[in-house]
C-alpha cells in the first residue's frame, strides 16, 4: 500500500502529509498526575484514525483538551491551520470539529428527533427574536428534519423517532449521540468509544457508516478498545500510554509493535474475544 | 362561620391582581427552571427590582408611569446581567446560592435608612400609581358579576393584570416551541452536550435569566400597583418560595401550569385560612389562637410543597417524562 499519510517514517509524533489537527506540547496535570503529556501529534485529514491505549492513558482527557472542554497546563494546537487552543468549546464545534462523549450525553427529556434537530448548526430559529415568528424558521426546520430522519434511518433509530431519549438503551443512546453529531456535517468527528455497548450486528453497519463518512470527506478520530474494529476500519493508529504517544503507524504494523503489545494489547491481541471464549 | 363568605373570598382569589402578580413571577420562573434548568431562588428580587424601579422612576426620576415601567424593566435586565455574568459559567448550584443571597442583599439595601431619600427605607414608597387609573377606559360605576361587585378601578386592574398573564403565557409558548426553546431545554438536560453541538450556552442562559426576570419584574409592577405601595418586607424569601410552590403545583415546564397553579394555590390558601379561622371562632380548635392560624397555613404550604415534590414532581399539567428533579 503506497503511503499517503506520513512524511518519512512512522514514529510517535511524526509529521503528516496533510494534517487536519496539529498539536504540540500539550500537557494536563491533575494534582500530581500528568494525565496528558503529548509532545507532538498530527491527525491526518480525510482518514480514519484510531486512538488506543490502556484505561487511564489520557485519551478522553486529550479529547477534552482539543475540543475546549478542559484547559491544558501547556500546549498549542491548530485545526485546519487555525490556532484553536483556548477557544471555547462551542466555537470549536462551530468550526467543524465535533466530538461525542465516552459517557453518553443524550438529552433524556427530549425526544429522539428533537435531539437530532438540536445538532444542526446556524439555525435561524435559535435566535430569540426570530424564534417568535415561526414563518422565519419553518422552512429551515423542515430541511433539518429531513436530514435528521435520514440519519435516524441509517442508524436504525427511525422507529424511536418520537420516543424520549431517556427511554433508549445504552447502546441506542450511543448511536443517537453519534447521529446527532453528524447533523452539522463536521469536517472532523471525534468519537469517544462509539462502539461501547453496541451489538455486533449493528457494529458491522456502523463500521460501514464510518467508512462512508470518510468517503464523504469527513475526517474521523476515534477512541476504541475493540481491536477488531480498530484493525478493520482505521487507516492510522495512534497509541497512548500514561499520557504520552508511544506508537503510531498503520494498524497492521502498530499492532505487531512489541512496545504496544506490552503496554496494551497483551498476549491475546490476535484472537477475537469470541474465539477465545469458544476454544483456547 | 359564614361558609358562603368563606367560599366567596376564596373564589375571588382566582382573579385577584395579586394572584396575577404571582403567576407572572411563576411564568418567569418556568422559563428559568422549568425550561432552562436554572435554579433561581431569588425570584422575589427580580419582582422587587421591577417594583422599586417603577416607583423610583415615578417619584425620583419624575418619569411618566409608562416610562417608569420601561425603566423598571431596564433595571431588571441590568440586575439579571449583574447576577448572571459572574455565575452562569459556574455550576448550577452557584446560581442558587447567589440568587438567594442577592435577593436578601437587595431587600436590605432597599430598607436601610441610608438610601431612604430614594427608596423610602423601611417605610417603602407610595403614591406612584395614580396615573394607572387615569388610563382606565372602563366607565365609572359598580360592576356586579354575580359573585363579586367591583368598581371600575378594580375591573381595570384585573383586566390589565390578567391580560399581561395571558400575553406572557402566549409569549412563552411561542418561545418554547421554537428552535430557541429547544436549545433551552437541551441546556436543562445537559449543557455540555449542547456546547458540543456548537451553541453558546452561556449566552442562552443569560437570555433565560433576563427573560424570566422580566416576567417577574412585570409581576412586581402589578403587585405594587395593586397594593398602591412598595414595602421592602414584601420581597422576603417566603415570596420566592410561594412562587416555587405555584410553579411546582402547576408543572414547571408547562405553559398553563403557572396559571392554574397560582389560582389553585391562592384559593386554597384563603380557604384554609378562613376555614381554620372559622373553626377556631366556633371553638373547635381551642389550642390555636388567631396569629397561630395565620402561621399554620404556611406550615401546611410547606407540607404541601414537600408532598408535591415527592409524589407529583411534574405538577398538575406536567409530563413525568419531561421533568424529574435532576438539576
Ligand atoms: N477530572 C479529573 N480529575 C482528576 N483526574 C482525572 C480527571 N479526568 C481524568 N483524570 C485522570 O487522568 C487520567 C487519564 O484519564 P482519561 O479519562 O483521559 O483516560 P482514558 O485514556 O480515556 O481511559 P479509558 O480508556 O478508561 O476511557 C486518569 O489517570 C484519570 O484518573
Ligand atoms: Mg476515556
Amino acid at each position: 500500500m503506497p503511503n499517503d499519510i506520513v512524511v518519512g517514517k512512522a514514529a510517535p509524533g511524526c509529521k503528516k502529509i496533510d494534517p487536519i489537527v496539529v498539536a504540540s506540547n500539550v500537557t494536563r496535570q491533575f494534582g500530581g498526575n500528568l494525565a496528558v503529556n503529548v509532545e507532538h501529534l498530527e491527525i491526518p485529514r480525510g482518514k480514519i484514525t484510531a486512538l488506543i491505549g490502556p484505561n487511564g492513558a489520557g485519551k478522553t482527557t486529550l479529547f477534552n483538551l482539543l475540543t475546549g472542554f478542559d484547559k491544558p497546563n501547556t500546549g498549542e494546537w491548530t485545526f485546519e491551520g487555525k490556532n484553536i487552543a483556548g477557544v471555547s468549546s462551542y466555537k470549536v464545534a462551530r468550526r467543524g470539529m465535533i466530538r461525542t462523549f465516552q459517557l453518553t450525553k443524550s438529552l433524556n427529556a427530549m425526544t429522539v428527533i428533537e435531539n437530532m434537530r438540536l445538532g444542526a448548526q446556524k439555525q435561524r430559529g435559535e435566535g430569540f427574536f426570530s424564534s417568535l415568528f415561526s414563518f422565519l424558521w419553518k422552512g429551515e426546520e423542515a430541511r433539518i428534519t429531513e436530514t435528521a430522519d435520514d440519519l435516524l434511518k441509517r442508524f436504525k433509530l427511525d422507529a424511536k423517532r418520537e420516543d424520549y431519549a431517556g427511554s433508549l438503551s445504552g447502546g441506542q443512546r450511543k448511536l443517537l449521540e453519534m447521529a446527532r453529531a453528524l447533523m452539522s456535517k463536521p469536517s472532523l468527528i471525534m468519537l469517544d468509544e462509539p462502539m461501547a455497548g453496541v451489538n455486533p450486528a449493528l457494529t458491522q453497519s456502523l463500521l460501514e457508516h464510518i467508512k462512508g463518512l470518510k468517503a464523504g470527506g469527513t475526517t474521523v478520530l476515534f477512541v476504541e478498545h475493540d481491536m477488531h474494529m480498530v484493525r478493520h476500519i482505521s487507516d492510522w493508529v495512534i497509541v497512548m500510554a500514561e499520557g504520552k504517544v508511544v506508537a503510531e503507524g498503520e494498524p497492521n504494523v502498530v499492532m505487531k509493535d512489541q512496545a504496544v503489545i506490552d503496554a496494551y494489547l497483551g498476549a491475546h491481541h490476535d484472537t477475537d474475544l469470541g474465539t477465545m471464549k469458544k476454544g483456547k | 362561620m359564614d361558609l358562603l363568605l368563606t367560599l366567596n373570598l376564596s373564589i375571588s382569589e382566582l382573579v385577584s391582581p395579586l394572584t396575577a402578580a404571582y403567576i407572572l413571577c411563576a411564568i418567569g420562573l418556568s422559563v428559568h427552571f422549568g425550561y432552562t434548568g436554572l435554579l433561581n431562588f431569588g425570584q422575589a428580587a427580580f419582582a422587587a427590582v421591577g417594583a422599586y424601579g417603577m416607583a423610583i422612576g415615578v417619584l425620583t426620576l419624575k418619569l411618566p408611569l409608562l416610562a417608569a415601567m420601561g425603566f423598571a424593566l431596564l433595571c431588571v435586565v441590568v440586575f439579571a446581567l449583574i447576577l448572571g455574568i459572574p455565575t452562569l459559567r459556574l455550576r448550577a448550584d452557584y446560581l442558587a446560592i447567589v440568587t438567594i443571597a442577592s435577593a436578601e442583599v437587595f431587600r436590605y439595601l432597599m430598607s436601610t435608612s441610608g438610601f431612604s431619600e430614594v427608596t423610602g427605607g423601611s417605610n417603602g414608597l407610595s403614591q406612584f400609581g395614580y396615573e394607572f387609573y387615569t388610563w382606565n377606559p372602563v366607565p365609572k360605576g359598580q360592576y356586579n358579576l354575580g359573585l363579586f361587585t367591583w368598581t371600575e378601578e378594580e375591573v381595570w386592574l384585573r383586566l390589565v393584570a390578567f391580560s399581561l398573564v395571558a400575553l406572557s403565557a402566549v409569549l412563552v409558548w411561542l418561545m418554547m416551541r421554537s428552535p430557541w426553546g429547544r436549545v433551552m431545554k437541551g441546556i436543562r438536560e445537559d449543557e455540555d452536550a449542547v456546547r458540543s453541538l456548537g451553541k453558546n450556552v452561556f449566552w442562552y442562559k443569560l437570555q433565560s435569566l433576563i427573560i424570566g426576570g422580566l416576567f417577574a419584574g412585570l409581576g412586581g409592577i402589578i403587585f405594587v400597583i395593586a397594593m398602591s405601595n412598595v414595602q421592602p418586607s414584601t420581597w422576603v424569601t417566603t415570596f420566592t418560595f410561594m412562587i416555587w410552590t405555584v410553579l411546582l403545583l402547576g408543572g414547571a415546564a408547562t405553559i398553563l401550569g403557572p396559571i392554574a397553579g397560582g389560582m389553585l394555590f391562592f384559593v386554597l390558601l384563603t380557604l384554609t385560612n378562613e376555614l381554620l379561622d372559622g373553626l377556631r371562632a366556633i371553638g373547635w380548635l381551642p389550642f390555636l389562637d388567631q396569629p397561630q392560624v395565620a402561621q399554620i397555613r404556611f406550615i401546611l404550604i410547606g407540607l404541601a410543597l414537600m408532598l408535591l415534590v415527592v409524589f407529583r414532581p411534574q405538577g398538575i399539567f406536567g409530563n413525568k417524562k419531561e421533568l424529574r428533579f435532576n438539576a
